[in-house]
């Protein structure tokens, strides 16, 4: 027997169907519509919603383009796409987060057009391209010109120098101190030490921003494997045991990031630790991912390793290099190690080696607890893992 | 109100499709107004513009004027141009400005104090023509007074 047996239920419903076997408006609106009649039918509302699930969208991330489009900040997203059964999986999935506590209140919403798109001579069957309408991102966006991705981080950047004083020097302190990690990398593509004055004489690339504060363009691979904590015991390997998680997506634009010096980092980085019954003191090693300086000072602050605000100064010393009081991505990291463009499975691959003990001249003595956090999008999908050898059971 | 337009050598910049929510929006940018989307049930202004509300999923929604007046949250000036629509600009400055009705959005900081405009900053709308007779949106400093 499951032991999510009768940990969640289904309800309230929707759906739209017309005897025409056409519907009135775009996709998007069918898609409110049915979300709105279904929260009305169990007696909630939107600012119930922690949960979103969707399989397609004009863009990328279909889940995280309708929770920004909904206005809402959800702590469990979930863009599983199997074709038709998908919205069985999400039942699935969301059952599993509620019975865990890792969500309350899911949304599962389906729309399509194909019948009355192809009338109109927009597209095939099982495309999105048959709605009508195209990205925010194309209409909101892309007619200004941001370098993408790293003119989203250069505002989030400009932001933080504003509202803190932080400095340029303080963010190519990051850098500097993630390529001492790299030089003892062997398979790092950068190895060779750089200063804060190489960091600052980098050309600019999105004010404030230099190329020495940006990610590589590599590429790489990665996997990680999961069981239950029982069977790992009798594995060949000493077990990474997952002791807490938390997500939080935001946006998908950056000009729809509430706002820009907050993550949601700070809401995914307190479920973390309160699953794991940890405080950020308790971790030994930490991987944060590093597309570019600022999103590690963001998440420094946000995940709390330091104050709000804080993060220019915490960094200032080298706190973040080896042998310093917090060892972070000890790889050489997205600014020096690789970056084929999603650099997430880099961070758990890492942190898990940590924990083994693996890591060579890198290795940090002792360590029990790693946090991988991961960043996606332009700051708007963020998700913490705290991982925990055996000894921390 | 402010016509700005485009550089010489400039190519045709990226011309932003029209989302069916959005159209009064560009439809007021051929008379050079600019008009934010209104939830009539919250009184809150929408941007983007959307189906419904993205505070309480309503569809009572307008269209009204706005100001046009608005302060300066986050800018980063581009050295290089972000794809070949943006050659012949460079540098050039990218924004978020915050309006006074209280929506946020990405536009341009134009004309020739565009890069010593700081943070905190207040900018007024100005209007570049798009080659299909709507205007972009971009801003300009508030002429000290």
């Amino acid at each position: 027997m499951s032991g999510l047996r009768g940990k969640a239920a289904i309800v309230g419903v929707a759906d739209a169907v017309s005897p025409t076997g056409e519907l009135e408006g775009s996709v998007r609106a069918l898609e409110v519509q049915m979300i709105r009649e279904a929260l009305d039918d169990a007696g909630l509302t939107i600012a119930d919603v922690d949960a979103v699930f969707s399989n397609l969208s004009a863009g990328w991330a279909p889940s995280m383009e309708l929770a920004e489009y909904l206005g809402i900040s959800p702590r469990w997203t979930d863009s599983t796409q199997t074709g038709g059964s998908s919205f069985e999986i999400h039942v699935e999935h969301a059952a599993a987060a509620i019975a865990l506590g890792l969500c309350e209140v899911a949304v599962i919403v389906y729309a399509a057009t194909p019948r009355s798109s192809f009338k109109r001579g927009a597209g095939g069957f099982a495309s999105r391209q048959s709605s009508p309408g195209p990205t925010p991102g194309a209409e909101w966006e892309l007619p200004y010109g941001m370098r993408a991705p790293m003119g989203a981080y250069a505002l989030a950047a400009s932001r933080h120098l504003h509202q803190f004083g932080t400095t340029s020097e303080q963010l190519a302190q990051i850098a500097v101190d993630t390529r001492r990690w790299a030089a003892m990398n062997p398979r790092a593509r950068l190895q060779e030490l750089i200063t804060v004055d190489d960091v600052l004489e980098s050309p600019l690339e999105a004010s404030p921003l230099h190329k020495l504060d940006c990610c590589l363009v590599t590429d790489g691979a990665g996997a990680v494997v999961l069981t239950s904590a029982e069977r790992a015991r009798s594995l060949r390997r000493p077990p990474a045991l997952v002791l807490g998680t938390g997500s939080c997506t935001t946006h998908a634009m950056i000009s729809e990031m509430p706002d820009l010096t907050t993550t949601g980092a700070a809401v995914s980085g307190p479920l973390a630790f309160s699953a794991a019954g940890l405080t950020p003191a308790d971790v030994d090693v930490v991987q944060l991912y590093d597309s570019f300086t600022i999103t590690v000072l963001l998440l420094l602050e946000d995940l709390g390793f330091c104050p709000k605000g804080e993060g220019g100064a915490f960094v200032a010393d080298g706190v973040l290099a080896p042998g310093g009081a917090l060892p972070a991505n000890t790889t050489g990291g997205g600014l020096a190690y690789t970056h084929p463009g999603m650099f997430g499975i880099f961070l758990l691959v890492e942190a898990v080696r940590q924990l083994r003990g693996e890591c060579g001249p890198r290795q940090v003595p002792g360590a029990e607890v790693a946090l991988a956090h991961g960043s996606g999008g332009v700051l708007s999908a963020m998700s913490t893992v705290i991982l925990g050898t055996e000894a921390t059971a | 109100m402010t016509v700005i337009p485009p550089p010489e050598d400039a190519p045709e910049r990226f011309r932003p499709p029209t989302s069916p929510a959005a159209e009064p929006f560009w439809a007021a940018t051929r008379d050079r107004r600019l008009v934010l989307q209104w939830c009539t049930a919250c009184e809150r202004p929408i941007h983007f513009p959307r189906e419904a509300c993205p505070s309480c999923l309503g569809t009572d929604l307008e269209f009204r004027p706005a100001s046009g007046v608005g302060t300066v949250y986050a800018v980063s000036t581009m050295p290089k141009p972000a794809n070949p629509t943006m050659a012949g600009r460079t540098p050039y400055v990218v924004a978020l400005v915050d309006l006074d009705e209280g929506v946020r959005l990405m536009t341009n900081l134009v004309g020739p104090h565009a890069e010593s405009v700081v943070i905190g900053d207040r900018v007024t709308v100005a209007w570049e023509p798009l080659t299909d007779g709507r205007h972009l949106a971009v801003f300009v400093p508030v002429a000290p007074s």
